[in-house]
């Protein structure tokens, strides 16, 4: 899963400081991992140079200053573009998927397509496993079978969640 | 392939049961050769898609169109002989006549149209050597199994030599090696003979062996993806 693109999502939704954006990733999808603060702050300063984020306002406390961070029309694009890109298939893509879905919702686009991108992308791979095992020995074709119930399990769950698309929304809304 | 006029072309076909809107403004085509996968959720209108297309079912609104002949327009007797002659069908339980031999089935189509039953019976006799039931051609479809039945029935479907099978769940009474078997003969003698297939399933791994597929949903078309080869 790609944390930078996960937080440019997060921030589309509006400036926010460093601490904030890690309270929100944990939130959301911190379930397993929580974030430490140096691979938000470190990510931050990627996306920075990079010109994906700017400072839009800093504040002069007691401590150390706080820095808040905007995205920019460069970072919208790299939000756009990854979530409209499927992703390669392979194993255990899920979180990947999940994170995807969620910031989709998040971000006011349309999370179905989102998902139908990704069914395409794994029907296509399965075609491909399919002729190969036709033509193949047997060996072969049990390699391919391995290979084609993975990507059934995940296609089970591609359908599930559009499903379910309407209750997620609502969930990660609210 | 992509050169080819389309066989079957459908715009905007809607149908609806009562108040259910079983299709809702579908467009697609089919071209010569192509084999289609319609995928969805159960309820999702692919079977009304496919009766729909077949002329089994005249669509409230839309247009379809097969080569040159308007099918909504057609009358009932018009769109019968068009499916006899032109297409063919396989449905989830074989829907064999039971009284009937296998041979006999398979040279059932060819009987309505005329054709002499010695020719028809040869003919058969053909298909059921290429589907590798040969061996079922005196039995009753009762005794023959599962597989074996729907490997008739496909035989029966091709042996008109229809430009278009319609197929609608044709693995879905079977087990995963009979299933893999009747897919993969059926896409076999479909390519070879430049039969275009329009494959009801809501099964990736049989969806698999199509060239593209649509994803119905709610009566619409969700996405036109997927790619050939
Ligand atoms: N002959 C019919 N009479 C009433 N409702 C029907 C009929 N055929 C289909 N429907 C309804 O239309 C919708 C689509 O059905 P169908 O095309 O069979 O879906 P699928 O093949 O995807 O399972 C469903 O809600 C179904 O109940
Ligand atoms: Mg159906």
């Amino acid at each position: 899963m790609s944390l930078s693109h996960t937080l440019l999502a997060l921030l589309e939704r509006g400036p926010r400081h460093g601490y904030d954006l890690k309270q929100e990733f944990d939130a959301q999808f911190g379930q397993d991992r929580p974030l430490h603060y140096g691979q938000v702050y470190a990510t931050l300063a990627r996306l920075l140079k990079n010109g994906l984020v700017e400072v839009d306002a800093v504040e002069h406390g007691g401590g150390p200053e706080r820095k808040r961070y905007a995205i920019t029309t460069a970072g919208v694009t790299d939000v756009e573009e990854w979530l409209s890109q499927p992703e390669s298939p392979a194993l255990y893509l899920h979180s990947t998927l999940y994170t995807k879905v969620v910031l989709a919702l998040l971000t006011g686009r349309d999370a179905a397509a989102v998902l139908d991108a990704q069914r395409a992308a794994h029907l296509d791979l399965m075609r491909t496993l399919t002729r190969r095992k036709t033509r193949g020995d047997l060996a072969d074709a049990l390699i391919c079978d391995h290979a084609i119930f993975h990507l059934e399990a995940d296609l089970r769950w591609l359908e599930l969640t559009s499903a379910r698309l309407d209750r997620l929304a609502e969930e990660v809304r609210s | 392939m992509t050169g080819d006029a389309p066989l079957l072309t459908a715009r905007d076909l809607s149908k609806a049961y009562g108040t259910t809107r079983a299709l809702d403004g579908v467009s697609l085509d089919v071209r010569a050769g192509e084999i289609l996968a319609v995928m969805g959720p159960s309820g999702s209108g692919k079977s009304t898609l496919m009766h729909c297309l077949a002329g089994i079912v005249r669509p409230d609104s839309g247009e379809l169109r097969y080569r040159d002949r308007d099918l909504i327009a057609a009358s009932d007797a018009e769109r019968s002989a068009l499916r006899r002659g032109e297409f063919g069908f396989v449905f989830q339980f074989g829907q064999l006549v039971p009284e009937l031999t296998c041979l006999e089935n398979v040279a059932l189509p060819l009987r309505m149209e005329g054709v002499r039953r010695k020719e028809a019976e040869r003919r058969a006799a053909y298909w059921l050597e290429r589907l590798d039931v040969a061996d079922v051609a005196g039995k009753r479809p009762g005794q023959a199994s599962g597989g074996q039945g729907q490997r008739v029935a496909i035989a029966r479907a091709l042996v008109t030599e229809p430009s278009v099978v319609f197929a609608d769940e044709p693995t879905g009474a079977l087990d995963s090696l009979n299933g893999e078997m009747v897919m993969r003969l059926l896409t076999e003698c479909a390519e070879q003979s430049r039969t275009a297939v329009v494959l009801v399933t809501h099964e990736p791994s049989v969806a698999a062996y199509s060239h593209r597929e649509i994803v119905v949903r709610d009566g619409r078309i969700r996405t036109s993806a997927g790619s050939a080869r």
